[in-house]
This record gives structure tokens, C-alpha cells and sequence, in this order.
């Protein structure tokens, strides 16, 4: 049998020239200095992340996708219930008509923003039209929050839905049945068995919002740096390597150790179930 | 009155999924260069836009690395899930933890570790890179959607094929392989979206001349406003519409000659 398993092996040599010595060249130039000299082991990266100012870099990339992900359930929770009740008609448009924004590059749909957020923009010429005020918020953080919910609010729904649809009917019929109302059902049924759904979708805003950097240079106007931000500056711009692969780290453990724990939870939760 | 507010609240929505697309389109065709006022119907920026060098060159490029990159990944992981599930437990699941990287990874952290090693290694940067980051983050979702269609496979097909006479790899190509078939169109579809959709990755492995759509739009985004990228979004969403409409009648449509199958059957 286990001769069969040589047609992975070119696979495997891939694997380990693209995958595996990237990142383990990340992790030695994190933890070396250059000192003209040659390379030096040294934690003076990571010490030097710990100044304010990289810091403040972080807290404001965790605060901005923290942010943009909580509106993001806010709004995707009850279209994703809306979707999945049964007596709501042409589901299955609605469904694809969630998926064809996702399916349109990236770079477009946050590009529109630009164009309507600008300072003589549609939407500002619309309100002048009105007599209105006009808003200001292109470059700012708030421009940025707009464009990681615009662009990462099906992420959101989509699992949110799947989870939803699947529901078996009748719990939530038993539930009516033994006196609880709307609220309480939602509370103490919909919304538990829902977590999951919730979980990855948390999952499928966070970790892409938490690492942009193309919403911030767009629609931030390069103002508001995100640890992306950083990343980016330092390899194409200052060619700080062992710095830039310090923050690549931190990065990397951070994401990767609250991926562990968020599907941890869901097994929990999908082992668990209802008995 | 609760199907009206349900309604409106799906309506509200959509409307700030497409309102900025829809802006888009209407001012694809929009004579005036400033955004605030319409100036009178135009064909000028779609004119422009395939006269324009930059964009027709990006497009070949992010077009011709979607379709190698997908066929190259489709191979290679196709192989590699066969390859893995005939492994012995502990290497099997070293090589799925480390094929699980980069779709774990955040884009930016495979970008600049792709990019460290292609200036350590002291390759050019280029169309070469770059095809070799779309195939180095594409392979893993291959592997992803084949894997759980061979974990189905009924061994006892195989053997069966064998016990009546077929050679292992006509049995390998008659049996095993159009079983996993499904698996193998959804990674490579999968494979030629994401390659086509990719920024940050292609971003940081390409070199000078060598531009996908994504990196276009971005450097032309950067620099201002620009009406042809308009022209271009419209192409680009009624052209994501219509493939889509499609796919979905024809599932449609499977489904129901599926239903009507079994149903003729009992």
C-alpha cells in the first residue's frame, strides 16, 4: 500500500521549498539582527515591538476588526435568520445575489467607496443637492470600518445561514410549544444552536480584517497604519526584514493560536449538540 | 407588517451590497471626468480601456496564471491526496498541518515569506514568482476538496476492478480517478477564482512589467479616480453575473433531472 504514497512526493518537495523554508527564513530573520558583520541571534525585533508606537499599530488593527466584525454580526445575524426562515420566497436568488459582490475583485469593490466617499463625491453631491451637510469620513477610521463591513458582511452571513437552515424545526416548534415566546426561544434555543455558525463567520471577518492593508491604504489614506500597513512598509519600503519578519510572528502565532481556540469551541459545540 | 419590516431589512441591505456597484456601472458611461455632476451618455472610457496597455497586459497576465496555476495545482494536488492518504499516520498528518499554513496564514505573512526566500535564492521577479506563489497557495485548497471524496471511496470498487482483471493503473484511471472527480472540479475551480481574485500574494511576488488586474487596479486606485476603472468593474461584475446565473440554472436543472430520475426509478 504504501508505495502508492510516492505520487505525493513531488507535492512534498514542493511543500517544503515554498512552505516550509519561507517560513522558516520568517522566523530567522526575525531573530537575528544585521550587524554588517553577519547575522546575530538576537530578541531585539521583538523587544522593539513592544515600543508604544507599534503597539498603538496593533491595538488600533485588533480595535478596527474587532469593530468592524461585531457590525458585521449585528447586520448579517437577522438577514442570515431572515434568509433561512422557511416562508421567505426566492431564497435562492437572494443567496446568489449575497455571493456575486464576494465573487467581484477585491480591489473594485473597495475602490467604489473611493468614489463615493469623496470629497466631491456621489454621496456628498447628493446631500449638497438636498441642502444637506455633507460628511467628511473618506481617510478616516471611519472610512475604514465601512470598507472592511462592505467587504467582509457575506462572509458573515453565509455560515451564520448554513447553520441556521439547518436547525431541526421542531425544536424550535417544542420550545413554542412549552409557553417560551419569540425572545426567549431565540434566546435560549435559536441562538445557542446558531454558535457555531457564528463562530466561523467571527472567524471569516476577523482574521482578514485584522490583516488588511489594502482597505487602510485606500480608504485610510495611508493615515491610519494597521499592523499590515506595517508589515508592507517594512519590506517594500524600509527593507527592515528582521523587523518586518518579527511583526510576521507575532502575527502568525496571534491568528493562529485563536484559530485553535475558536475550533476547539466548535467542537465543543458540534459534539455536544443537543443531547 | 413583520414580512414588510423583514422585507424592507433585506431590501436596506442589498442596497449597500450593490448601491456602490450599481454607482459604479452608471458612471462607467458618464461623459464627465468629476464624479459630482453626469455629464451626458459615453462608449469614451470603454474605447479607452481597451486601448489602454497597462490594463489589457495585466489582464492576459492575471488570466494566463489563473489557467497554468489552476491545471498545475489541480495535478499536483490531486497526486498529493492520493499520495497522503496511502501515508503512514504521523507523516500523513504532517503534511496536512503544513499544507493547512497557508490557508491559515494571513495573505500578507505567505506573501512576504514567498518574498524573502525569491530574493534569498536570488530568483528574478517576475511572471515566474508569481506563478509559482499561485500554485504554491492554490495546491492546499486542491487537496482540501479531494481529500474528503477519496475518505467516501469504497476500496472494495478498486479491488473489485482488479480481481476482474484490470491492471492497477487502468483500475487507478477507470475507477478511482472519475469517482474523485467532483472533488477535483471544485479544487480546480476553486484554484482559478482565487488565483484570479489574489492581491496581496502577487503583490509581493511580482517583479516590473508583471502586473495581475488586482495590482493594476490598486497602483491606478492609488493615483486617483479613474473613469476606466469603472468601465472596467461593469465588464467585470456583468461578466461574474452572467457565469454565475449559469452554473446555477445548470445545477438547477441537474437537480431536477436528478429528482426525476429516482423518482421513475421507485
Amino acid at each position: 500500500m504504501n508505495r502508492k504514497s510516492i505520487i505525493a512526493y513531488p507535492y512534498v518537495i514542493w511543500m517544503v521549498l515554498f512552505i516550509v523554508v519561507p517560513i522558516l527564513l520568517v522566523f530567522y530573520y526575525g531573530f537575528t539582527v544585521d550587524t554588517g558583520a553577519g547575522a546575530k541571534f538576537s530578541l531585539e525585533n521583538f523587544r522593539r515591538f513592544f515600543e508604544p508606537v507599534y503597539l498603538m499599530v496593533l491595538l488600533r488593527s485588533f480595535a478596527l476588526a474587532a469593530l468592524s466584525t461585531f457590525i458585521c454580526l449585528l447586520l448579517g445575524y437577522p438577514l442570515a435568520m431572515i434568509l433561512a426562515s422557511k416562508d421567505f420566497e426566492r431564497k435562492n436568488i437572494m443567496l446568489l445575489l449575497l455571493i456575486v459582490p464576494m465573487w467581484m475583485n477585491f480591489l473594485l469593490r473597495t475602490y467604489a467607496w473611493l468614489t463615493l466617499l469623496e470629497k466631491k463625491g456621489i454621496i456628498n453631491s447628493l446631500l449638497s443637492a438636498l441642502n444637506l451637510p455633507t460628511i467628511n469620513i473618506i481617510y478616516t477610521t471611519k472610512a475604514v470600518v465601512l470598507g472592511m463591513v462592505y467587504n467582509f458582511l457575506p462572509f458573515m452571513v453565509l455560515p451564520i445561514y448554513t447553520v441556521l437552515s439547518k436547525i431541526d424545526k421542531s425544536v424550535i416548534e417544542a420550545a413554542q410549544d412549552l409557553g417560551a415566546n419569540s425572545l426567549t426561544t431565540f434566546k435560549k434555543v435559536i441562538f445557542p444552536l446558531s454558535l457555531p455558525g457564528v463562530i466561523s463567520g467571527i472567524t471569516m471577518v476577523f482574521m482578514p480584517a485584522v490583516t488588511t492593508f489594502v482597505i487602510s491604504r485606500l480608504l485610510g489614506g495611508g493615515h491610519y497604519k494597521l499592523i499590515g500597513n506595517l508589515i508592507e512598509q517594512q519590506f517594500l519600503s524600509v527593507y527592515d526584514w528582521n523587523f518586518g519578519s518579527a511583526i510576521s510572528i507575532i502575527m502568525m502565532i496571534v491568528i493562529l493560536i485563536s484559530m485553535g481556540i475558536l475550533s476547539k469551541y466548535e467542537e465543543v459545540r458540534e459534539g455536544g449538540g443537543l443531547l | 407588517m413583520r414580512k414588510f419590516l423583514r422585507r424592507f431589512y433585506v431590501f436596506l441591505i442589498f442596497l449597500f451590497l450593490y448601491a456602490p456597484i450599481f454607482v459604479l456601472m452608471a458612471y462607467s458611461f458618464n461623459s464627465s471626468r468629476s464624479r459630482g455632476a453626469w455629464g451626458g451618455f459615453t462608449l469614451k472610457w470603454y474605447r479607452e480601456l481597451f486601448r489602454d496597455r497597462e490594463i489589457l497586459t495585466s489582464l492576459k497576465y492575471t488570466i494566463i496564471i489563473a489557467i497554468l496555476s489552476a491545471v498545475i495545482s489541480t495535478i499536483l494536488g490531486t497526486a498529493a491526496a492520493i499520495g497522503i492518504s496511502h501515508m503512514r499516520k504521523v507523516p500523513r498528518s504532517l503534511v496536512m498541518n503544513i499544507s493547512y499554513l497557508p490557508v491559515l496564514n494571513p495573505d500578507i505573512i505567505t506573501g512576504v515569506s514567498l518574498m524573502i526566500l525569491f530574493i534569498f535564492a536570488n530568483i528574478n521577479f517576475g511572471f515566474k514568482t508569481m506563478l509559482i506563489a499561485h500554485i504554491t497557495f492554490n495546491t492546499p485548497y486542491v487537496i482540501l476538496s479531494v481529500m474528503p471524496k477519496l475518505k467516501q471511496l469504497d476500496t472494495h470498487i478498486y479491488e473489485a476492478a482488479l480481481d476482474l482483471g484490470a491492471t492497477p493503473s487502468y483500475a487507478f484511471w477507470k475507477v478511482i480517478i472519475p469517482q474523485i472527480m467532483p472533488g477535483i472540479v471544485t479544487g480546480c475551480l476553486l484554484a482559478f477564482t482565487l488565483s484570479i481574485d489574489d492581491f496581496v500574494i502577487s503583490f509581493f511576488t511580482t517583479g516590473v512589467g508583471v502586473s495581475n488586474l488586482s495590482i493594476t487596479v490598486f497602483s491606478m486606485a492609488r493615483r486617483g479616480v479613474n473613469p476606466k476603472i469603472n468601465a472596467l468593474s461593469t465588464l467585470m461584475f456583468l461578466s461574474v453575473l452572467i457565469l454565475l446565473i449559469i452554473v446555477n440554472v445548470r445545477m438547477s436543472r441537474d437537480i431536477k433531472a436528478k429528482k426525476q430520475r429516482e423518482a421513475t426509478l421507485i
